[in-house]
């Protein structure tokens, strides 16, 4: 019975098994994947589509997703990085977009054991409400940084591909995330 | 690996949203500070990543092109008519032009006129869409050893894009003419009454500090002016057209949204550059 159960508790007496470098190197790998994988997604994002918007609706779900079921591999300095990504792909004025990130992240961190235990749909809504305000955000940022009011067409593109695209992210995503933590508990 | 103590961690797991907040705001303010920096930095990632979007725009422009090429199928029959009559229109214009040549040789050898020596240039490919929600920019790759500078004008088959913005070892960008900090000071070809094309961010940029008294025509050609030395006068850029709420814009030649090759013009001009382009001046390079 005590087989079944996904989170076995070493018997008593018994030491842990060492942790050899192959081992480590997977934990490490395993850490690093969600950061590779946006990072990933956002450089191919910027190559000529037509849509300027998709590199930063592709980036919410994704920063989403990992900060509420997987927090280790997307810490703040990780958000910083990936937003810095963007600023400097995107030609937006340096630092919109790793604000817009970090506060999503801030949020979803906050609420994220309550998320955790909702379904699909309620944490799909939250999601749109984030990236609803993460993009209100950005664009109120550009403006003070420009001077200027940027056009607000902008807006409703990234929030319709960001809630469009989050069903097939969060399924792909979740699948990896499984999948990993299968691996880890391994004995 | 340094080992902490778990409430020390804990502090630390604690804080870092808060510090990396406060780095954000640094951040931009250096951005908005410095823009040498920051040009620099956007530099070195494209030109570490132009030669990936290189190889990714290869199948991407194929699959475009067969689209292309079905929907083109379709409109064949159009097409054809239109074509014909086009070319019966042509033909007219042929004839046309070629007295008005003949014409033009016969005035320049009376007045003397030493001709303007035919610009070179260097095309280039564009390897991706390197403007965001807010920008209107291409990327190019270029070969390592180049002579493009900042300020160069890039033109496609039909008209004029944009200019040189940035230069790397092994991409550039391009601000497109239709960019929010785009003005390219133009001429109406109709009344030769100077005016600005600001770029709005949309498809057509818009004009703007006609001189009074002048009302530019619908359907008037534009083209660039000499004024402020940033361009040679006369290349085309596009025909006036008023907008449902009667601005009058600028329809562009250059297909902008859908730009795979461009040509860059050295024209040899040292107008206005960006302010971050005036505090490193960049010497032409000297001709081989």
């Amino acid at each position: 019975m005590s087989a079944n159960a996904p989170l076995r508790a070493p018997p008593p007496g018994r030491p842990e098994p060492p942790q050899d470098l192959a081992r480590r190197l997977e934990a490490l790998l395993r850490l690093v994947f969600p950061l590779i994988s946006t990072a990933l997604v956002l450089i191919l994002a910027a190559t000529p589509t037509g849509l300027p918007a998709l590199a930063f609706a592709l980036a919410m779900p994704a920063i989403g997703f990992w900060t509420v079921f997987r927090p280790a591999g997307m810490a703040p300095p990780i958000v910083f990085l990936l937003g810095l990504l963007l600023d400097l792909l995107t030609m937006a004025p340096l630092g919109v977009h790793i604000i817009a990130l970090l506060a999503l992240h801030g949020v979803a961190m906050r609420l994220r054991f309550w998320l955790a235990r909702q379904g699909f749909v309620m944490v799909w809504l939250c999601f749109c409400l984030g990236a609803l305000a993460a993009t209100l955000l950005a664009w109120g940022l550009t403006a003070i940084l420009l001077l200027a009011l940027p056009p607000w067409q902008p807006i409703f593109h990234t929030l319709l591909l960001s809630a469009g695209l989050y069903p097939m992210i969060a399924t792909l995503l979740s699948r990896a995330h499984e999948a990993m933590r299968r691996a880890e508990n391994l004995p | 690996m340094i080992r902490l103590s778990i409430p020390l961690r804990q502090a630390l797991a604690r804080l870092s949203l808060p510090i990396m907040i406060a780095v954000a705001f640094g951040v931009m303010l250096l951005g908005k500070a410095d823009n040498l920096l920051v040009e620099r930095l956007r530099t070195t990632l494209s030109d570490a990543l132009a030669p990936i979007y290189g190889a990714i725009s290869q199948p991407v422009n194929a699959v475009e092109d067969a689209i292309a090429e079905i929907q083109s199928l379709g409109t064949l029959r159009s097409d054809n008519a239109r074509l014909r009559e086009e070319n019966e229109r042509l033909r007219r214009w042929h004839a046309a032009a070629l007295s008005l040549e003949a014409e033009n040789t016969l005035l320049r050898r009376q007045l003397g006129f030493v001709p303007e020596a035919a610009p070179n240039f260097h095309a280039a490919r564009v390897v991706a869409d390197g403007g965001g929600t807010y920008a209107r920019a291409v990327l190019l790759s270029i070969p390592p050893q180049h002579g493009i500078r900042k300020g160069q004008v890039a033109l496609d088959e039909r008209g004029f894009v944009g200019r040189v913005t940035e230069v790397g070892a092994r991409s550039a960008r391009v601000l497109l003419a239709t960019d929010m900090n785009s003005r390219v000071p133009v001429t109406l070809e109709g009344s030769r009454a100077r005016a600005v094309m600001a770029g709005t961010n949309g498809a057509r940029p818009r004009l703007a500090h006609w001189p009074e008294g002048v009302i530019p025509q619908e359907g008037e050609r534009v083209v660039t002016s000499a004024q402020a030395n940033a361009f040679p006068a006369g290349l085309p850029v596009g025909v006036v057209r008023r907008s449902a709420q009667g601005n009058l814009e600028v329809e562009l030649f250059a297909r902008l949204d859908n730009l795979e090759m461009v040509r860059l013009f050295d024209f040899g001009l040292s107008g206005i550059l960006p302010p971050e382009a005036v505090a490193r001046p960049e010497p032409r390079a000297p001709r081989r």
